[in-house]
């Protein structure tokens, strides 16, 4: 299957005040794949993430230099609307963080603040996605009881639920399964491997063996530069560069 | 090693002792003054006392302008407060960016809470009363009021915002909501029983305080209730402290004062009681 | 955690290390006894057989061992890999030599035959080819490795022309077919004991490139 180019990073140095936490990073990420993002505590790929989605707008002091073409546009070219680009670059958080209401507006809130007022639609979007998610055999018969009565793994697919219902293109985890006891993270590693047939999909994950699991590309950052990238397979069989061998195989430090 | 665990526990039980004293006597001071109230209070509790105005010089009849004043005051002051308060809270917790001015606001905030009550009567009295011409009336006394609960009300506002984990702010947002959205929908939900928390206080705070209203809303006597926001009114805590200071007679009027203190305190337990229930159902629907 | 891993795969690298010194040891021996067609020494490598068959057992569940509990990757990973193909190639080497050991029973009964081919050439050969292997192997020298591939064909050509020589002398001596077919076959376990040699200098290229360079994928140039 041939993978159309999805997001072209170009050069991209990212600053929190006078700290440079990323280094002139270029990468292409393809649809229709999982990528993931390895290295160390502090090395970037948390905050390359969050570039993806413009998530770090939320801190004051930070700046960002280089392009992110997703698409072929650069979603920070000031042309881009922030709400229009977190809507179609949707994100899983590290710990399950469902909202404090029924576990039907957790998933209709999306569509309920882009201005969807259509009740069925909403309903029936509801459905596919917690469908979509895997959990809507253990939710339907209580739809309407709060999110936060579920367990934690239950949360976690409830939140990647949320987050496909506004049918984002690309969606980025950010550790989603760190939290997480082995079955629940086996059933949202599953998850992942559905959802690319539909989604691009970006993972971080401080677990090697995980991004070995559930990843056709892998890129290792260290130090706030991308050290290397590769085919997962390759990657965790044969990396080129010694660093990259060195953390892998906990030669590290 | 034997006696050396058992000093550790002995120590241990000392000093769970003494807390468990410290929190004890909380409560027995409350009991005391519940029970000083009621023991000398009760007996001039009945119909007449709350549904009546009073009469002969305050010797007889009831108070009820007074429970009514007070009610007013504290519902004006709320609704004064709490807006302003809560707005005030979210700009400072979710928009301002941190620096200069925002630190300058905290101070003037924290300040605000140290100024003596009577100062917040005197300048009540300059500025609605006189400045505003809003006379001595329920508006001004709201109003002075108010000024005097914004602190609380925007220090506990702050903390139930600040208490809202962020990871719900950056939920709401990834999935493409806007700020305001993210406040207005998950945001203030989520800190809405915290912010109930400091209205609580700041209610019971306005219902009992006597010196910004003494110049701003409350009269000495007036026997009618209150028509309109600009009627001036009784209270019940300067009902008391007339009473008990510039009565024709004092000493004969002894059980109507902690009559009155009593039904002060039943209303301030009254508004609290349901605004903790009224927590205590939000809480459940989350 | 995985300071255990490296110590452990230090442990793994002696022992499949002293399993080869034991399989060479059983080479040498193979080659003595036919050199001198000393059926006593044959008996003796016979006999002894089941001490590599066990040490080749543990090395395996080691490494099967370590797969299980430290799930590794990349040159810990190949490593592994490695050590489980060389282990069965020592393995069969040893048994090569039994075959040899055999072989050498049955001819050192009869009248000694000499037939117009260096035996001794052969094996002293086939046995350097295979120290270069351990050696390779122990150094992770994929230069080295590579010099063994080379030799091979040399082996391959020697047996061959045993081939010939043997033919020959069949037709010659037409009363001694039995004896000569043993010393062909003789010549067959030696170039056996060669490409197992061949494969572990393959193993180690893997190891240390992680190209695989079976199958004439050969590149003959070691990673810069």
């Amino acid at each position: 299957m041939e993978h159309s180019l999805k997001i072209k990073i170009k050069n991209l140095n990212f600053y929190y005040g006078d700290f440079k936490a990323l280094h002139d990073i270029s990468m292409d990420i393809y649809a229709n794949q999982v990528t993931a993002f390895i290295g160390p505590s502090g090395c970037g790929k948390s905050t390359l993430l969050r570039c993806l989605n413009r998530m770090n707008d939320l801190i004051p002091i930070s700046r960002v230099e280089g392009q992110i073409m997703l698409d072929n546009k650069n979603i920070n070219d000031p042309s881009v609307d922030v709400v229009t680009l977190r809507r179609n670059v949707g994100m899983v958080f590290q710990k399950p963080n469902p909202f404090p209401k029924t576990i039907f507006e957790n998933v209709a809130y999306g569509l309920r603040v882009n201005g969807i007022k259509d009740k069925a639609y909403i309903a029936n979007q509801v459905e596919k996605s917690l469908h979509q998610a895997a959990i809507w055999d253990e939710v339907k018969d209580r739809i309407n009881d709060s999110a936060l009565g579920l367990s934690g793994g239950q949360q976690q697919r409830l939140c990647i639920a949320r987050a496909l219902a506004i049918e984002p293109e690309v969606v980025l985890m950010d550790e989603p399964a760190s939290a997480l006891d082995p079955i629940a993270t086996q059933k949202i590693e599953e998850l992942i491997h559905q959802l690319k047939k539909s989604y691009t999909i970006i993972i971080v994950t401080h677990n090697m063996q995980q991004a070995a699991r559930v990843s056709d590309i892998t890129a290792f950052f260290y130090l706030g530069k991308l050290i290397e990238k590769d085919d997962t397979e390759a990657l965790f069989t044969k990396p080129k560069l010694q660093q990259t061998e060195d953390y892998i195989t906990g030669r590290f430090g | 090693m034997n006696s050396l665990l058992r000093r550790r526990k002995l120590i241990q039980i000392a000093i769970f002792g003494l807390f468990r004293l410290s929190a004890a006597i909380n409560g027995i001071a409350l009991l005391i003054v519940v029970y000083f109230l009621v023991a000398r209070g009760w007996r001039a509790i009945n119909w007449t006392f709350l549904t009546q105005p009073p009469k002969e010089a305050m010797t007889e009849g009831g108070i009820l302008p007074c429970i009514v004043g007070t009610l007013c005051l504290s519902l004006g002051a709320i609704l004064v407060a709490l807006p302003i308060g809560v707005a005030s809270a979210i700009y400072l917790n979710e928009y301002a960016r941190p620096g200069r001015l925002l630190r300058a606001i905290r101070i003037g905030i924290n300040n605000l809470a140290g100024v003596p009550s009577v100062v917040f009567g005197l300048f009540g009295l300059a500025f609605f009363v006189v400045w505003l011409k809003m006379g001595v009336s329920i508006l001004a006394g709201s109003l002075t009021l108010g000024v005097l609960t914004l602190p609380v009300i925007i220090g506990a506002s702050e903390e139930a915002l600040r208490s809202v984990p962020d990871t719900y702010r950056e939920a709401s947002l990834g999935l493409g909501a806007t700020k305001w959205q993210t406040i207005y929908r998950v945001v203030m939900p989520a800190a809405l029983p915290g912010i109930l928390t400091g209205a609580i206080l700041g209610i019971s705070r306005a219902a009992g305080e006597t010196a910004p209203i003494m110049f701003t809303a409350a009269v000495f006597y007036t026997p009618s209730l209150p028509t309109s926001v600009f009627d001036e009114i009784m209270a019940l805590p300067y009902h008391i402290y007339v009473l008990a200071t510039a009565g024709t007679e004092i000493e004969a009027t002894r059980h109507l004062q902690y009559g009155t203190a009593l039904v002060l305190i039943v209303l301030v337990f009254g508004l609290n009681l349901i605004a903790i229930i009224y927590r205590a159902r939000l809480q459940r629907r989350m | 955690m995985t300071m255990r891993l490296q110590k452990e795969l230090e442990k793994l690298k002696k022992r499949i290390l002293s399993l080869g010194a034991m399989v060479e040891e059983r080479v040498r021996m193979a080659i003595q006894a036919l050199e001198l067609r000393d059926a006593n020494l044959a008996e003796k490598i016979i006999r002894s057989d089941y001490e590599i068959d066990e040490f080749e057992i543990e090395v395996e569940e080691e490494c099967l061992k370590l797969l299980a509990l430290h799930q590794p990757v990349a040159v810990d990973l190949r490593f592994l890999i490695a050590v489980i193909k060389i282990n069965n190639d020592l393995e069969r080497i040893g048994d090569e030599a039994v075959n040899i050991a055999e072989r050498i029973q049955i001819i050192a009964k009869r009248e000694r035959l000499d037939i117009p081919f260096d035996y001794s050439l052969m094996a002293e050969k086939t046995a350097s080819m295979l120290k270069k292997s351990l050696d390779a192997l122990v150094n992770m020298d994929d230069v080295l490795a590579l010099d063994v591939l080379k030799l091979d064909d040399a082996i391959d050509d020697m047996k061959d022309q045993a081939y010939d020589v043997i033919k020959q002398a069949i037709r010659e001596h037409t009363d001694r077919v039995g004896y000569l077919i043993n010393l062909l076959l003789m010549c067959r376990h030696l170039e056996r004991i060669a490409d197992h040699a061949t494969n572990i200098a393959e193993e180690v290229v893997y190891m240390v490139q992680g190209e695989i360079i079976r199958h004439g994928n050969i590149e003959l140039e070691a990673k810069e």
